[in-house]
């Protein structure tokens, strides 16, 4: 058991079939599909009421998407835990600011690589608002209830990271 | 034996289920190899398929699970509202930013359990994003959130056929997707 927990990495096929499995008892125990961007919207909000409590009060968007701390905000923080689990057992953990890909096409400035990475947050942040999930909310929760939005949300969330994967590293070159 | 409706209505058990809902799923993310950059660029750069096989695994066997306990009565589907416009102009923002911080808003988490202080600084930059958006919110509601609507809810429903054939149907193009890759080679 511990040798199999212990492993650096398990087949896609697996981990897939879990996650599946996972969701069911989201909606068996919770009532709700599992999606993660929620939990930054919330945080928004909490720093918000952190500055002025009476402007996140009356920020409409914070009465629909409360600032509490809840089932969507600790699953963020359990998924920093479980991740972090996994890789202390496979012996994996290591700190790291550029990720080898990324360091031999643009190179090791630490400031680019923290300014590329804060844009493409606020961006992901803004975007997963606009179409009202991510990769998880509506790529996997949404799709699997063949709900329509997610559909074509999840289309566009990998048209969108297709092309400006390629303008970043070239199309076709497979990276590098 | 607790009811499920006593179990889904505590608000500490849920805070509880979330967290450990969250271990595992930052578990298997990371087991998959989803939490790094290079699989994750690697699949938008369509070299490795790694990210493509978890997520249509998760949705071939969660599809399956979840009609199943709706047909039993034991749970009802959660289906997001949307326009057309909405949606397809903030995936295609949102897939913007995929490629540039090379995580999204779950597998960043992940990455940060396992190290990568870029994904950190990808997390705060989403806390700004869904701010920046919490404040035009008001301003953007009723004009371009609300641009075309969906003709339907759901796949079924836009089809016209019963939901059970649908997911069989969804399940068969799925196998054969991730067999076309496997023999492809990826």
């Amino acid at each position: 058991m511990i040798e199999w927990l212990a492993m650096a990495r398990w087949s896609p096929y697996l981990v897939g079939a879990c996650i599946g499995i996972l969701i069911w008892t989201a909606f068996l125990l919770s009532d709700r599909p599992l999606g993660c961007s929620t939990a930054y919207a919330k945080t928004a909000g909490m720093v918000e009421a952190a500055v002025s409590r009476d402007s996140a009060k009356t920020m409409p968007y914070y009465q629909k998407i409360t600032p509490t701390i809840d089932w969507q905000w600790t699953l963020l923080v359990g998924i920093v835990l479980g991740a972090l689990l996994s890789a202390y057992l496979a012996g994996t953990f290591s700190l790291l600011l550029i990720p080898p890909l990324f360091a031999a096409q643009f190179g090791m400035d630490p400031f680019l690589r923290a300014a590329v990475a804060l844009a493409g947050g606020v961006l992901l942040g803004f975007g997963a608002r606009f179409a009202g999930g991510c990769t998880s909310g509506h790529g996997i929760s949404g799709t699997l209830q063949l709900s329509l939005v997610s559909w074509v949300a999840a289309f566009c969330f990998f048209a969108g990271g297709i092309l400006v994967a390629g303008l970043l590293f070239g199309f076709g070159g497979g990276g590098g | 034996m607790i009811s499920l409706a006593a179990i889904r209505s505590g608000p500490r058990l849920q805070v509880v289920l979330g967290l450990a809902t969250g271990i595992v799923f930052g578990f298997l993310l990371q087991k998959g190899g989803v939490t790094e950059y290079d699989v994750i660029l690697g699949q938008l750069l369509l070299s490795d398929f790694t990210v493509v096989k978890v997520m249509l695994s998760a949705v071939l066997v969660g599809m399956i699970g979840v009609f199943a306990l709706k047909a039993a009565g034991a749970v009802r589907l959660h289906c997001r509202a949307g326009t057309v416009g909405a949606t397809v102009s903030g995936g295609l923002v949102f897939g913007a930013g995929f490629a540039l911080l090379g995580y999204c808003p779950g597998t960043a988490a992940g990455a940060v359990g396992a190290g990568a202080l870029d994904a950190l600084i990808g997390m705060a930059g989403m806390v700004v994003g869904a701010g920046i958006f919490a404040r035009l919110y008001p301003r953007i509601e009723k004009s371009v959130l609300n641009r075309g609507g969906f003709p339907a809810d759901t796949l079924p429903e836009l089809l016209g056929i019963r939901p059970g054939i649908v997911v069989a149907l969804v399940a068969f193009v799925i196998i054969a997707l991730l067999y076309l890759i496997a023999v492809a080679g990826f």
